[in-house]
């Protein structure tokens, strides 16, 4: 009898120590968790991809100046990753003061589930878009298959590198520029369709991501050509610079990556001020200039002027408007049965 | 107690005339059988060569290609020690949770015969069977902004989501098999006379299995742990769903690694990920020691 | 449950080990709290689609390419696997050669290496400019951006799974069986396939199903050297992927539904077979 009250105390207190151990694995660190974005001097700004080096030199701007006028310290936390998945974070959880993404189309994402006021894209200048790029060729050095425009993609033997827009929000802005160069040289709808789909069996690689896809090309020397974005494209040349070139082709599309402040947890985290100078200070000079350093267009136009030499300016630039906005644009190109889908279905 | 003594004298003696019989009967060296060996030896570098030995070395080349100075830069960043923390941490704790639960829930699947005994086996391993990616997306179902403890969490100011404690809990789901996995087997070939002998002679639990069932599965037991933490400090796919990727405050060794890369910092992003390959090879420097120890 | 166990207790008389209701209660309470509550968010979050939806999106054309490109790449993944997994275990285990520490400790190396990591280096290795990839070109044979480099990176996942299950029950095989088979006049070969893989294969099909369901769910590694063209090489999860991008939760965990029911049913069979198979050596 005594044999088995030892037994269950045994069993209870092993119970106990398991339940014990996986409430602590569950939330043990929540007191470490609570400055994420929480305390009023500290910030969290969830961005995407290739801006952690140009945000990283920007918040030490921001300190500085928010320092010189405030008095006060502040810290900002960087979060990075593709841009959809990162939206999806913030409405799942991740509490973002201020959101700095590739696609207006992901900001807009936040605002329907309720996050983002309406009306986020007037508060600030340029559709709320600090900096802008657009869609380029990188072709290997020499450019032996002489691609000079989108026309010359689609002829035989060329091979194509190029994320899925499926996967990759930056890569809708690859198939829209194609798009944009078939409606401005008189085709009709069905032959801009035909075109495209004569491009994309060209396409060798279909990554999952804009950074898989450069380093298809550069790294393991796959195809003749990869469509990239403009700052990708100085960064590549940047680290290869004897083994590439970029050609600008006649017809792009004004990619403009966006930034917003999220209500509701600038709201609940009381840092709506410090988020909202945050937003503001890029299209300050100084920071505009950071812009053009990383290869980024500055909105401004005086600064982009300064970049002239850098940047062809005079390339021709549908915006996203001309394809009636983003929600119209992915309902009839990459929704799933939409035209995409119908190139790869034939 | 004497009954015991004397069940290992016999033991002993059984043992003793089997090792005198296999003296005998070993069987003679033939070559047919070192050729045998040498093959066999053979195929398996061939494989390893190919399948890690070169892919390694694609790291380590890719990780200096700039030199030691750039390797040590990227190794000492203040954000690569932070994420190596976090990963540390969040890797002894999933080996331990995991360690509890493997031991008794293979004792239970091989010693005792119930009903749903099956049902049971495949449900531990359905995290392997999950896609990494799914893997992260169910804890964000659960306890997120739109999961259905979501509401709850928020109430009490409970953060697990986003924040080191998710981190934890999907590195602990996704490998919850591994230590019962490799005890399984062992125990089970094992059978469950020896300790059912010991039980009738009224042995308590613990004793029989202190006494008779860890000496089993030590090795096996060493193995799963080694894969188990081998296995937490790589994965990338289910935590990056759920780390948010907070610089410096839930960014893991694998995201970190993936950051650096998708920012053009190639040789950063190897370097730190040989780290990772460092602390692995650590951990088979202690398993070996614990073998030769052993003999 | 609880009921059930009273009654095979009466029918079987008493049961001899104690400790089952310990172990009983921590397993169960383990398995819950970490694994089961967070599953039950698939089937709530599947269930907002109606039954037709669900059937509609798992049967469209692109997901079941999906499936077959991942099902069949994994399969062969695991049967290589297999096959070299057992070699492996079988060389760690019985023979002494200068090395063999180092190559015992390369096993976990796939695990520890971030997937993304791995899918990076294989795609420079197997690519037609890479260092084995060349060789194979000039034989006219495409390795990365095929189904063969999608099965290539999930042998890399798989390695450890075999050879970890392996390696112990063949250490702790009694070699008393092999060569008594071997003093009765039994060939090495006959010996081998009839008295010591029996033994192992319990273990051998723990190991090949285990690599086989991580396959089918890898991700990070795979879609670095999977071409990803649609109908082609897309793998299942990536399809996953792609619903979550355009924020289709319900469709995505359908999908993931689909894997998973899959991978839970293979292991539920070996499972089975594996407890069988005491059982029926037991008695």
């Amino acid at each position: 009898m005594k044999k088995r009250t030892i037994r269950r105390t045994w069993v209870k207190a092993i119970l106990l120590a398991a339940m014990a151990f996986s409430l602590a694995a569950g939330c043990g660190d929540d007191s470490k968790s609570d400055t994420d974005g929480g305390s009023s001097n500290g910030i969290l700004n969830v961005s995407y991809d290739p801006t952690r080096e140009f945000y990283a030199e920007y918040n030490e701007m921001f300190c500085g100046y928010w320092k010189q006028e405030k008095g006060e310290e502040v810290e900002v936390t960087q979060s990075h990753g593709g841009s959809g998945s990162q939206a999806r974070s913030v409405i799942e959880g991740n509490e973002a003061d201020v959101v700095t993404l590739a696609l207006a189309h992901d900001i807009t994402a936040i605002e329907n589930a309720g996050l983002i006021e309406a009306g986020w894209n007037e508060k600030l200048e340029g559709n709320s878009a600090p900096y802008t790029s657009t869609i380029v060729f990188l072709v290997r050095k020499g450019n032996e298959k002489n691609i000079k425009d989108w026309d010359d993609l689609v002829e035989d033997g060329v091979e194509v590198i190029t994320p899925n827009p499926k996967t990759s929000g930056g890569a809708c802005w690859n198939f829209l520029a194609a798009w944009a160069y078939g409606q401005q040289n008189g085709m009709t709808e069905k032959e801009t369709q035909e075109f495209l789909k004569k491009l994309y069996q060209n396409v060798l690689v279909l990554d999952s991501g804009a950074r898989g896809a450069t380093n298809t090309f550069v790294e393991n020397k796959q195809g003749d050509v990869l469509i990239a974005w403009e700052n990708e494209a100085f960064l590549s040349l940047e680290t290869h610079p004897d083994d590439f070139e970029i050609v600008t082709p006649s017809v792009s599309i004004l990619a403009q990556p966006s930034v917003a402040v999220v209500d509701k947890n600038v709201e609940d985290h009381g840092t709506r001020e410090i988020s909202e100078a945050y937003l503001k200070y890029l299209y300050s000079d100084d920071a505009q200039r950071l812009v053009g350093k990383y290869y980024y267009r500055p909105s401004k136009e005086e600064i982009l002027q300064e970049f002239s030499e850098q940047f062809d300016l005079d390339m021709n630039l549908v915006t996203i408007d001309d394809f009636g906005g983003w929600n119209k644009a992915y309902e009839t190109y990459f929704d799933d049965g939409a035209l995409f889908d119908e190139i790869y279905a034939q | 107690m004497s009954k015991k003594k004397q069940r290992t004298y016999q033991q002993d003696i059984v043992g003793d005339s089997i090792n005198s019989l296999r003296k005998v009967v070993e069987p003679p060296k033939e070559n047919g059988s070192h050729l045998m060996k040498y093959l066999l030896i053979g195929i398996s570098a061939a494989f390893l060569f190919l399948m890690l030995a070169l892919p390694l070395a694609v790291v380590v080349m890719n990780a200096c290609k700039e030199g030691w100075d750039a390797y040590r830069e990227a190794v000492m960043d203040e954000y690569t020690m932070k994420a190596l923390q976090l990963t540390l941490l969040a890797t002894v704790i999933t080996v331990a949770v995991n360690t509890i639960f493997g031991l008794f829930a293979s004792f239970l699947l091989s010693k005792f015969y119930f009903r749903g005994r099956q049902v049971l086996a495949a449900l531990i391993d359905i995290p392997f069977s999950i896609s990494p990616v799914i893997a992260g997306l169910v804890f964000i179902l659960t306890f997120g902004n739109m999961g259905w403890m979501g509401d709850v969490l928020d109430k009490y100011n409970i953060k697990i989501v986003f924040a080191v404690p998710g981190v934890v809990l999907v590195t602990v789901f996704v490998t919850f098999p591994f230590v019962f996995r490799e005890l399984f087997p062992v125990l089970n070939a094992q059978g469950k006379d020896e300790e059912e002998a010991a039980a009738l002679m009224g042995a308590g639990g613990f004793t029989i299995f202190r006494r008779i069932t860890l000496p089993h599965i030590k090795w096996a037991l060493l193995y799963g742990i080694i894969l188990c933490s081998a296995r937490a400090m790589g994965e990338f796919g289910a935590v990056s769903v759920i780390s948010g990727h907070l610089r410096g405050k839930t960014n893991t060794l694998p995201l970190h690694v993936e950051i650096l890369y998708n920012e053009f910092n190639t040789t950063a992003a190897f370097a730190v990920s040989s780290i990772l390959v460092l602390l692995a090879v650590l951990i088979l420097v202690v398993k070996s020691l614990v073998e030769w120890k052993k003999e | 449950m609880e009921q059930q166990i009273v009654k095979v207790k009466n029918k079987k008389g008493v049961r001899v080990i104690p400790g089952f209701g310990l172990s009983m209660g921590v397993t169960l309470a383990m398995l819950s709290c970490i694994v089961l509550i967070p599953l039950a968010s698939i089937f709530i979050s599947v269930s907002k689609i109606s039954l037709q939806e669900f059937v509609e999106i798992v049967t469209s054309r692109q997901v079941m390419s999906g499936y077959m490109v991942s099902f069949t790449c994994a399969f062969f993944a695991a049967i290589i696997n297999g096959a070299f997994g057992l070699v492996l275990a079988w060389v760690l285990v019985r023979y002494d050669f200068p090395g063999k520490r180092i190559m015992d400790g390369m096993i976990e190396l796939p695990f520890a290496l971030p997937t993304a990591v791995a899918g990076i280096s294989l795609t420079f290795l197997y690519s037609d400019q890479g260092w084995i990839g060349q060789l194979f070109d000039k034989a006219g044979v495409r390795i990365a951006y095929t189904r063969i480099g999608i099965t290539i990176a999930m042998v890399f996942v798989g390695i450890p799974f075999v050879v970890r299950s392996v390696q112990p029950v063949l250490a702790k095989l009694d070699r008393q069986y092999e060569e008594a088979a071997m003093m009765l006049g039994a060939g090495r070969w006959r010996t081998f396939f009839r008295v010591v893989l029996p033994e192992l294969f319990p273990a051998l099909l723990a190991g090949f199903g285990l690599a086989f369901a991580r396959g089918i769910g890898e991700y990070g590694s795979v879609v670095f050297i999977a071409g990803n063209i649609p109908y082609e090489t897309q793998i299942a999860p990536l399809l996953i992927m792609s619903k979550l991008e355009q924020f289709k939760y319900s469709d995505a965990t359908a999908i993931a539904l689909v894997l998973l029911l899959v991978s839970f049913l293979l292991m539920f069979l070996i499972n089975s077979l594996q407890i069988y198979m005491q059982r029926f050596v037991k008695n």
